[in-house]
């Protein structure tokens, strides 16, 4: 016998009960777990590439979702400040005519939109409306000595703030008694707080429009970005600054008539109200209400001079929107998701058909059926998983830098990761499936004859 | 005389191979008993082969009856056969058939794994084989790092790792040279002296004279029955 020949002066002895690992298989399982890992370690390259289809099903789905979220809850909001009880009315002005007065006549005053007949007419006849809010918008330069805002000065009524939930910050909103004597008081927004009163404090100072002066007593807290839906009517060249004044007030000062110098020719026009908010006492009674609005006002305006919103149809609208989006990437989620699972099965048999003699030793060497299947279904679940968690991972990061450079508002919902995954687990198993049962069902002596 | 450990009666076996019914055991009764170092001879096409798989626990016979110790596996299903073979059968091959991303230990451990032994005790006794074997230097190398004589003495310690009733070895010498071919037969011939059952099939002659009892088949059937 030569040096390198064992020395076999004993054999381990099977124990007469042979020990068993205790609890559910966890050794097993730890150890497929294990064993799946050295698999597909060993084909690196091939298991990423294998994952990557799952990994941007899982991403984009996260993603988009994230995008759509953030969009239709930035829509949702603007639509919310507007007041989901409200009807707003505004005037515009008439397309056809302008191109009238345009070659006609220059001086011609140009007549249009909501007038305090139409504000009587809603107040009076339509049940269900609680409170009524007229406005004036006038767009003129506000000053401070020399500070300057181009600002929208809006006149309105006291109550104007809460119908609109906004809210003021500081100092208060002018009272009704104010506005009956026609008192020359304002309230500024936050944005034009800082331009005209850097240093002083605003409440109490004054600020001029035109020849007039105005006594500041409050300031309105920030609303954010001019709310697209508003800006999207009629008010394109919407002022970014507001200032509020007593719609009476308003009234003196200005008259009924607008001059407007533009571009060298003048224009006049009339507008009694730019601005109406309807509040109806229950939300389920908008609609009726707002279609009886409707009715009326085609009844008393020929031209279509005013333009009504209705931020509950809209938020319906937007809720509609957001569903077909849902829908629409849920097949996109769908189909991608269903692309890197067949990608995943395409593998997994190849793979199956690579190791059909390592298939074939495991099974002469004790291992069930249902050994392989298992073997094989935690191999394609783990590497589905992988590229799930991979995708959830990219899928959160995403949003995050759209955010932050593209300056879009997203919102990663938590349901919206823990549903990618578990659905690319189970891509892992439905797929999974048929590779694992035709790795069990193999013949063990043709598996060990296979090259 | 010790207890007979397998014993076939009167087994017939028949499968399709394309069109043609091919008839690859027809009756053969054998007895092999405990410490019995026999080997299996023959032509090919003689059977050898579907008499191994059967002995083996991997095909059941159309006909006839396999004992293995007091059990009869000939009609167990395919989870029971399992079972047998992870227990009670140990394979050594021609080509080691080692599973080439696991580690020598792991190799050995894997009758036991699908045994549920825990972790440690596997660990243990794979270890301990190694040893015995020569390769307690190689334990974590794969086996492709290893020589074909190597390798084959990891399949050994695999099929000796649950102390089979019969350990059933096919050409086990095919791939190696003769001087690891050698030592493998010297194994071989140590474990026969510490009583254990081998049964070999091969068609070489030298390999056969180790053995102490030869069966040589033709054509399905039991030609020849020589003990020395």
């Amino acid at each position: 016998m030569t040096a390198a020949t064992p020395r076999l002066s004993r054999l381990p002895r099977r124990p007469a009960v042979p020990p068993r690992a205790s609890g559910f298989r966890l050794t097993r399982l730890r150890r497929t777990v294990r064993l799946g890992i050295k698999s597909l370690w060993l084909h690196r390259l091939r298991s990423m590439l294998t994952a990557l289809g799952i990994v941007f099903g899982v991403c984009s789905v996260i993603a988009m979702l994230a995008i759509g979220e953030g969009a239709s809850h930035e829509a949702q909001e603007q639509i919310k400040n507007l007041g989901s009880q409200n009807i707003i009315l505004r005037s515009v002005k008439p397309s056809e005519e302008r191109k009238v007065t345009d070659k006609a006549n220059q001086s011609y005053v140009l007549e249009y939109g909501l007038t305090t007949a139409d504000l009587k007419r809603i107040k009076e006849t339509i049940p269900g409306v609680t409170v009524v809010v007229p406005a004036r918008v006038m767009r003129e330069y506000v000053w401070n000595i020399s500070r300057q805002v181009d600002c929208d000065i809006i006149g309105t009524v006291p109550w104007y703030p809460s119908m609109r939930n906004h809210r003021v910050a500081g100092g208060r909103f002018f009272t009704e008694a104010e506005m009956d004597e026609r008192a020359s008081v304002c309230v500024i927004g936050a944005e034009m707080l800082e331009k005209l009163f850097p240093l002083e404090p605003a409440i109490g100072n004054h600020v001029r429009v035109g020849n007039n002066y105005y006594r500041v007593i409050g300031v309105m807290e920030t609303r954010g970005k001019a709310t697209k839906v508003e800006e999207t009517e009629n008010v394109k060249s919407s002022a970014p600054n507001r200032m509020f004044i007593p719609l009476e007030t308003a009234r003196i000062r200005y008259g009924e008539v607008l001059g407007k110098q533009r571009q060298g020719t003048f224009e006049a026009e009339r507008v009694a109200l730019h601005e109406v908010t309807v509040k109806v006492a229950t939300p389920d009674q908008v609609i009726p209400v707002a279609d009886a609005i409707k009715n009326v006002m085609e009844r008393n305006h020929k031209k279509k001079d005013y333009d009504m919103v209705v931020p509950l149809e809209l938020l319906k609208r937007a809720e509609r929107t957001k569903q077909i989006f849902n829908i629409v990437l849920g097949s996109i989620a769908a189909i991608s998701l269903l692309v890197g699972g067949i990608g995943i099965m395409n593998i997994m048999l190849a793979s199956v058909t690579e190791r059909t003699r390592e298939i074939g030793i495991r099974r002469a060497l004790g291992a069930r059926r249902r050994d392989i299947i298992v073997q094989f279904l935690i191999e394609t679940v783990m590497l589905a998983g992988a590229g799930g968690l991979l995708g959830v991972a990219l899928g959160v990061a995403i949003p995050h830098f759209v955010s932050r450079f593209a300056g879009m508002v997203t919102i990663v919902t938590f349901w919206s990761p823990i549903v990618a995954f578990s659905i690319s687990a189970l891509v892992g198993v439905i797929f999974g499936i048929y590779p694992a049962i035709r790795a069990a069902q193999m013949d063990p002596v043709e598996a060990l004859r296979h090259e | 005389m010790s207890p007979p450990i397998v014993q076939l009666l009167d087994v017939h076996k028949t499968y399709q191979k394309g069109p043609v019914t091919v008839q690859a055991l027809r009756g053969v009764s054998l007895t092999f008993n405990e410490g019995e170092y026999v080997s299996i001879m023959g032509p090919s096409g003689c059977g050898k082969s579907t008499m191994l798989n059967l002995l083996g626990c991997l095909d059941r016979p159309t006909s006839g009856q396999y004992l293995l110790g007091p059990d009869d596996v000939s009609q167990m299903d395919d989870d029971a056969l399992s079972a047998v073979r992870g227990a009670r059968l140990g394979f050594i091959f021609q080509s080691y058939n080692l599973i080439q991303q696991l580690t020598v230990v792991e190799n050995i451990e894997i009758p036991l794994y699908y045994q549920d032994w825990p972790e440690a005790e596997c660990r243990e006794v794979a270890v301990e084989l190694a040893r015995l074997v020569g390769l307690e230097d190689r334990l974590d190398h794969k086996p492709f790092e290893l020589s074909g004589g190597q390798q084959q003495r990891v399949a050994i310690a695999r099929a000796l790792v649950n102390d089979p009733l019969v350990i059933l070895a096919d050409e086990p010498t095919g791939n190696l040279d003769s001087t690891s071919g050698a030592e493998i037969l010297e194994v071989f011939d140590e474990l026969n002296a510490l009583g254990k059952t081998l049964i070999l099939v091969t068609h070489d002659d030298d390999v056969a004279r180790h053995s102490h009892r030869t069966i040589r088949l033709r054509d399905g059937r039991l030609e020849s029955d020589t003990r020395r």
